[in-house]
């Protein structure tokens, strides 16, 4: 909205003077210069703070992932020793690996990083609108019901995955106590890969409705009551009041928190690492626990490490984009 | 080819740093000995990096500091306690780019091929760190060689042995502890029939408490002489298969995310009457309600021996080890030589109960600790482990493929074939059967 304000003025101005000639590159970046400097000034903080926190390691992680460095070969400033980086240039090989899936494991852990993530944004959203849906009638103590239902987005992660760990434990644990109590048989929680990929799920899932559900109350809250009691006049059932005025009018919304919560699930690093601890088969990793192992355990392989964050990063990058140009022509 | 050019670089670099230090002397030897020469001319300060636990060991350590800077006035130590957990990337990260690295760390011991094989630790034969070193046990002192050198100096020791619940084994009528992995799976079944809800043991999945099954057939991770992966050789196929065994007989189902701690609140607790366990977790035990006040309860054997008839367990511990950067060599050896001394490591036993690595250390006094007493014949049967800089990183397959054979699937030759591929990508030059 700013940017277009600001070209407005100056629009108006490059209109004015009968037609020139398009002035050359420099001319017109000096022109730029002369009339916006402030405008640079203002947003050179802004610039500077990107430029170290994020383009510069962004561009050293994709210059490792065309290198073989790992910590064997890197420069050490070793206090008054140095020695010099050894690494070398490998061009595409470590994508070549990972994608051709020489490397073994890249492919497993994308098909289990896109179920967990498809079956998270899925039931989380589907579990996140019936919730809205429920609160955003009038009510008794509503705003008592709003405040529970917020609690697991208020308490840390961590602490919400160990309190799951502790109440999953199979031996010690309270869901196992409140089963066996009824008679029924002890079960093993986090006992095989598949037990252990529902757990994470349910976890996730616990973690991440409170913010579907406040997101999606707010996109409820501005659909207009008007569009609803038109419907009613119209004879229309429930159902088609709820497929063809709260759906389309949550597009907005929707589109929005689908994408975040996309991204967000496909690089939850914290509840598959905090919840199953270092006794898995490794079936549970998703791509980016399975990096981090990459870089933290043992000799560090930086390049394998950059190299399956770049992979992430592009996967993430074109999901976005084909989600946003697959809703634009709707939402125009 | 190039690595070895920065090996002989660093070499050459260090040997003038030292020459510029010490000044004086004019060949290799003397100028090692110049600060042993006259300790009490070395000035500065040094940052120390504990692990020890930081509420019931910690305050030993820096009692003692306390003495070591009243023997030497002018030199300050810089104490901090790192967690244990983390200290591996947190001293790797600050080594590699010398900015806020230690002088002096405290290490587990199978972390020294890895530092030293990434330059990170200084040599420290022919420096004041090292003294009276036939004093020191054989088992301790081997786990800080490398290529030839020493590069850490034992401070504490440790193995894997078998902790009983003497209680349940009365009740069970069985007199001695099992001195075999069959007659432990035995024993098991007896307890099992005999004192209702207690089971034999409770394994742990964890890849290096699979060592004494792996010793007592042979078998180890890889043979470094014969450049050859060796966790799939038929020894560590039978030493597995006995681990699963023991698995699927004798011990309690393992909660796989909380294993560690389960195993730990079932044994001191009295629902498992034996656990394969270190020294560390005795003060652990001693809380629980089939320990508590009952000290004696609490019984100690050696791991139990596999097919060969050898009983064997890793050695474990800490070394000190002096950062290769440190600006102050002379008063990092200084301190690393009075906190491994026979008189520190009494003191540090008699307050923690850790075991010394000095023969001279393990006075009547230092005895008198149980845990002590019970785990120095233990000691007999440690061994070290292949000092290779990447076993860290072996862990990690081994246990993704032990867990799959535990529980069930994938088949223990499948298992450790799939861990063996895994090493020898880990492995440069080493050939996979």
């Amino acid at each position: 909205m700013t940017t277009a304000t600001m070209d407005d003025p100056a629009a108006g101005t490059a209109a004015r003077p009968p037609r020139e000639p398009r002035p050359g590159l420099m001319t017109s970046i000096r022109r730029s210069w002369d009339r916006y400097w402030y405008a640079w000034a203002m947003i050179a903080p802004v610039v500077i703070v990107l430029a170290v926190l994020v383009f510069y390691p962004l561009g050293y992680g994709a210059y490792l992932s065309l290198t073989n460095a790992n910590e064997t070969n890197v420069a050490k400033d070793i206090g008054p020793v140095h020695i010099g980086a050894t690494y070398h240039w490998v061009g595409l090989h470590n994508y070549w690996q990972v994608l051709s899936g020489r490397d073994g494991d890249f492919y497993p852990r994308l098909e289990w990083t896109l179920v967990w993530t498809v079956a998270c944004v899925a039931i989380t959203y589907s579990i996140g609108l019936g919730m809205a849906m429920l609160l955003n009638r009038k009510v008794k103590f509503r705003l008592f019901y709003r405040l529970c239902l917020i609690m697991p987005w208020a308490v840390p992660a961590f602490i919400g995955v160990f309190a799951w760990r502790l109440m999953l434990n199979s031996q010690y644990g309270v869901f196992n106590d409140i089963i066996t109590s009824v008679g029924l048989p002890a079960q093993d929680w986090l006992g095989s890969p598949l037990s252990q990929k529902i757990a994470v799920i349910m976890v996730n899932i616990w973690v991440g409705v409170p913010f579907m559900m406040v997101a999606l109350l707010g996109g409820l809250q501005s659909i207009p009551g008007e569009l609803y009691e038109a419907a009613e006049m119209d004879g229309a059932s429930p159902r088609q009041r709820f497929w063809n005025v709260t759906v389309p009018g949550l597009r907005p919304v929707t589109s929005t928190v689908v994408l975040l919560s996309t991204v967000w699930t496909f690089n939850m690093f914290a509840i598959i690492y905090l919840l199953l601890g270092n006794n898995t088969t490794g079936d549970t990793d998703i791509l980016v626990t399975y990096a981090y192992e990459k870089a933290f355990t043992g000799v560090s392989d930086y390049s394998a490490a950059a190299t399956y964050g770049i992979v992430i990063l592009l996967i993430l990058v074109a999901f976005s984009t084909f989600y946003r140009r697959q809703l634009k022509p709707e939402q125009a | 080819m190039r690595r070895g050019i920065s090996a002989v670089a660093m070499a050459a670099a260090i040997v003038l740093g030292v020459t510029a230090c010490g000044g004086s002397g004019s060949d290799d030897t003397s100028d090692k000995g110049a600060a042993a020469k006259d300790p009490a001319a070395v000035s500065g300060t040094i940052t120390y990096w504990d692990t020890s636990d930081a509420k019931n060991e910690a305050p030993t350590y820096q009692a003692l500091i306390k003495d070591f800077e009243a023997k030497y006035p002018k030199i300050k130590v810089n104490y901090q306690n790192v967690d244990f957990g983390t200290v591996e990337q947190k001293f790797k990260a600050a080594a590699q780019s010398g900015k806020g690295a230690p002088d002096v760390i405290r290490t587990d011991v199978g972390l020294i091929p890895e530092y030293a094989s990434l330059h990170y630790i200084a040599p420290l034969d022919g420096t004041a760190a090292l003294s009276d070193t036939q004093d020191f046990l054989a088992g301790p002192m081997n786990t800080t060689k490398y290529e030839g050198k020493t590069y850490g100096v034992p401070s504490v020791t440790d193995t894997l042995g078998l902790l009983y619940n003497k209680d349940i084994f009365a009740k069970a009528g069985i007199t001695a502890p099992p001195t075999t992995w069959d007659e432990l799976i035995a024993d098991s079944a007896t307890i099992k029939a005999k004192v209702p809800g207690v089971a034999g043991t409770y394994v742990n999945p964890d890849s290096y408490f699979l060592f004494p099954v792996l010793f007592g057939e042979g078998a180890d991770l890889a043979d470094p002489a014969g450049k050859k992966v060796t966790i799939n050789s038929p020894e560590a196929v039978k030493a597995v298969t006995e681990a699963k065994k023991i698995y699927d007989t004798s011990s309690l189902k393992i909660d796989f995310a909380s294993a560690y701690d389960n195993m730990q609140t079932s044994f001191k607790t009295g629902k498992v009457a034996m656990l394969i366990q270190g020294p560390w977790s005795v003060g652990d035990d001693l809380t629980g309600s089939a320990f508590q006040g009952k000290e004696s309860n609490l019984g100690y054997a050696p791991v139990p021996a596999g097919s060969t008839g050898k009983a064997q367990a890793p050695t474990g511990g800490h070394d000190l080890a002096v950062y290769q950067g440190s600006k102050n060599l002379d008063a990092s050896y200084l301190f690393t030589q009075f906190m491994t001394s026979s008189a520190s490591q009494q003191t540090i036993a008699g307050k923690n109960g850790t075991l010394p690595t000095r023969t001279s250390a393990y006075t009547p006094e230092v005895l008198k600790n149980q845990t002590i007493a019970g785990f120095k014949p233990i000691m007999d049967t440690a061994r070290p482990r292949v000092a290779l800089p990447q076993v860290g990183s072996l862990f990690t397959p081994l246990q993704q493929e032990y867990i799959k054979i535990l529980q069930g699937k994938s088949s223990v030759q499948d298992g450790l074939d799939a861990a063996a591929k895994e090493f020898g990508k880990l492995l440069p030059g080493y050939t996979v059967q």
